[in-house]
């Protein structure tokens, strides 16, 4: 499985990566990924904590450079690209959702802001609605809000970018049941309508079961397995199957 | 004053060790320390500027004052330990510094050129640079290391390093400005600054002394200004590696 499945020059996955590692504190954190992110579709990227999910998102988004490997994205080497615009078109939602000082508006407005432009109210309010959130909020200091909040305001920011390829880390792990079906719906529609190609960390197996076309599972900084659902299901890796013991059906 | 009453002066010395001594502050070596490195840099200085002043050599007074730098950079640099190149970084504002006030107080001929009057401010000028460079340092890297997950979020978002740090960098020229500019304020009311005090002590007129603290005063405020917002705009790059990713800052 840690083969490449073709050559990255053909672009027909999103994002690839030929035998990553990255290491911090002389603790190997991944170690030597190969595989792809098919273009247009979900992947839902799993693993139990401390796998190194957040970490490989990073790489991805060019937040930290792996200490060995390639990426490519759209099949061009990731180092050949400036930062920025890797940044700009792999765009990511942070697993902690955190906000910058000030307030909602000037938290959503920050994608724009920091290309010179400005977000207006009618765009704001929009922006808010999307995601299930009330105008009256704008106003409030974005540090205040609950951490269901906060996720929300986080989603709506990275989406005002635009980015061609979307990496999610746990966007719903503090939202309710119903908050948590509208943002699923939102994130699938926009995959659907944009052919936005989604990489997605959830630890709710449930939810990899809704939303998941293609699958990536991570143990201990390895890829142990990817493919389709029944892939995953019939997986001999045994840390694979008690991982996914009884989750996707 | 004589060597002989000056040495009398040393009574102030057992002040602190005997306090020190009986509250268990454990500060007497460093008290002695401090007594002993300030007795013989002092004396040194005494006979080096007395050695300059009776030349009158430019070749002298540039070597003083690039002395004055060097020490003044030594001093600075532990503080900034993060930035890679920090030691030139220093150097950089302060020759930058030194020049600039001495081009306006020379140029225009406020203050005539002689060994007396160029050390002297000069060596005002370092030395409030060199606080005011600490000040900022030990606040900046606080800074940055407290609002790292801001930071990332504004580079994961396309913004620039500048960006992603702008707020820390403000927050830390305007904190590191503040002292300063809050002693000036008081100056004269609460307390004598130490070099008028000196000058009057020494016979000048008040007046005199007042309009030569004036022009310090203001030397010192641009001094403030300038060394922070300098070292910011040298240093904060070296914080990122070239794929623009914050690097972990050790502080202490
Ligand atoms: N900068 C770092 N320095 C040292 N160790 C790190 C660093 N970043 C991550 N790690 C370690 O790498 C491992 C993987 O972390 P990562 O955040 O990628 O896991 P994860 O799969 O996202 O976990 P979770 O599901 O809990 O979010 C963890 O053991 C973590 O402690
Ligand atoms: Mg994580």
């Amino acid at each position: 499985m840690n083969k490449r499945i073709s050559n990255p020059s053909t672009p027909s996955c999103a994002l690839e990566l030929d035998c990553v590692s990255y290491s911090a504190n002389h603790t190997d954190i991944i170690k030597k990924v190969s595989g792809q992110f098919p273009r247009g579709k979900i992947t839902a990227l799993i693993g139990p904590s401390g796998a190194g999910k957040t970490t490989l998102l990073k790489l991805c988004n060019g937040l930290i450079s792996p200490v060995e490997g390639e990426i490519y994205i759209d099949g061009k080497r990731i180092e050949e690209q400036s930062p920025m615009s890797v940044r700009r078109h792999v765009g990511i939602v942070l697993q902690s959702s955190p906000m910058v000082q000030g307030t909602v508006k000037d938290n959503l407005a920050l994608p724009l802001q920091l290309r010179g432009k400005t977000l207006s109210d009618e765009q704001a309010i929009a922006t808010m609605d999307r995601v299930g959130l009330p105008s009256s909020l704008l106003t409030r200091d974005a540090r205040e809000l609950s951490g269901g909040q906060k996720q929300k305001v986080s989603i709506a920011r990275t989406l005002l970018n635009q980015s061609k390829i979307l990496l999610l880390d746990e966007i719903t792990a503090s939202l309710d049941p119903s908050s948590l079906r509208e943002i699923e719906d939102l994130i699938v529609k926009l995959n659907e309508t944009e052919k936005i190609s989604i990489v997605w960390i959830t630890h709710n197996l449930e939810q990899a079961n809704r939303i998941g076309e293609y699958f990536w599972v991570m143990v201990d900084g390895e890829l142990r397995e990817v493919g389709t659902k029944e892939d995953i299901i019939t997986s001999e890796d045994e840390d694979v199957k008690r991982f996914v013991r009884g989750g996707l059906s | 004053m004589s060597w002989m009453t000056l040495s009398l002066t040393l009574i102030f010395v057992f002040i602190p060790l005997l306090l020190s001594k009986t509250l268990n502050l454990g500060l007497e070596r460093d008290t002695i320390v401090a007594t002993l490195r300030s007795t013989v840099q002092l004396i040194a200085v005494g006979f080096v500027l007395k050695f300059v002043f009776d030349s009158e050599h430019a070749i002298f007074i540039i070597l003083m004052v690039l002395l004055m730098i060097v020490a003044a950079v030594q001093n600075a640099r532990h503080k900034g330990k993060a930035i890679k190149g920090i030691t030139w970084k220093l150097f950089v504002t302060f020759v930058a510094i030194e020049v600039l006030t001495q081009t306006v107080l020379l140029g225009l001929h406020i203050v005539p050129p002689t060994a007396q009057y160029i050390i002297s401010l000069s060596g005002m000028v370092i030395g409030n640079s060199m606080v005011l460079a600490i000040l900022f340092l030990n606040r900046f890297t606080a800074e940055v290391e407290a609002h790292r997950d801001e930071s990332e979020l504004i580079l994961s978002l396309g913004g620039t390093p500048k960006q992603s740090i702008n707020r820390q960098l403000m927050k830390s020229i305007q904190a590191s400005m503040i002292p300063t500019i809050e002693s000036q304020k008081t100056i004269g009311l609460v307390q004598l600054p130490g070099m008028m005090s000196g000058q009057i002590i020494a016979g000048a007129d008040p007046v005199q002394a007042v309009q030569f603290q004036l022009l310090v005063v203001f030397l010192l405020l641009a001094t403030a200004a300038m060394t922070s917002v300098l070292l910011g705009f040298l240093s904060y790059r070296s914080l990122f590696t070239e794929r623009m990713q914050l690097l972990k800052i050790d502080l202490n």
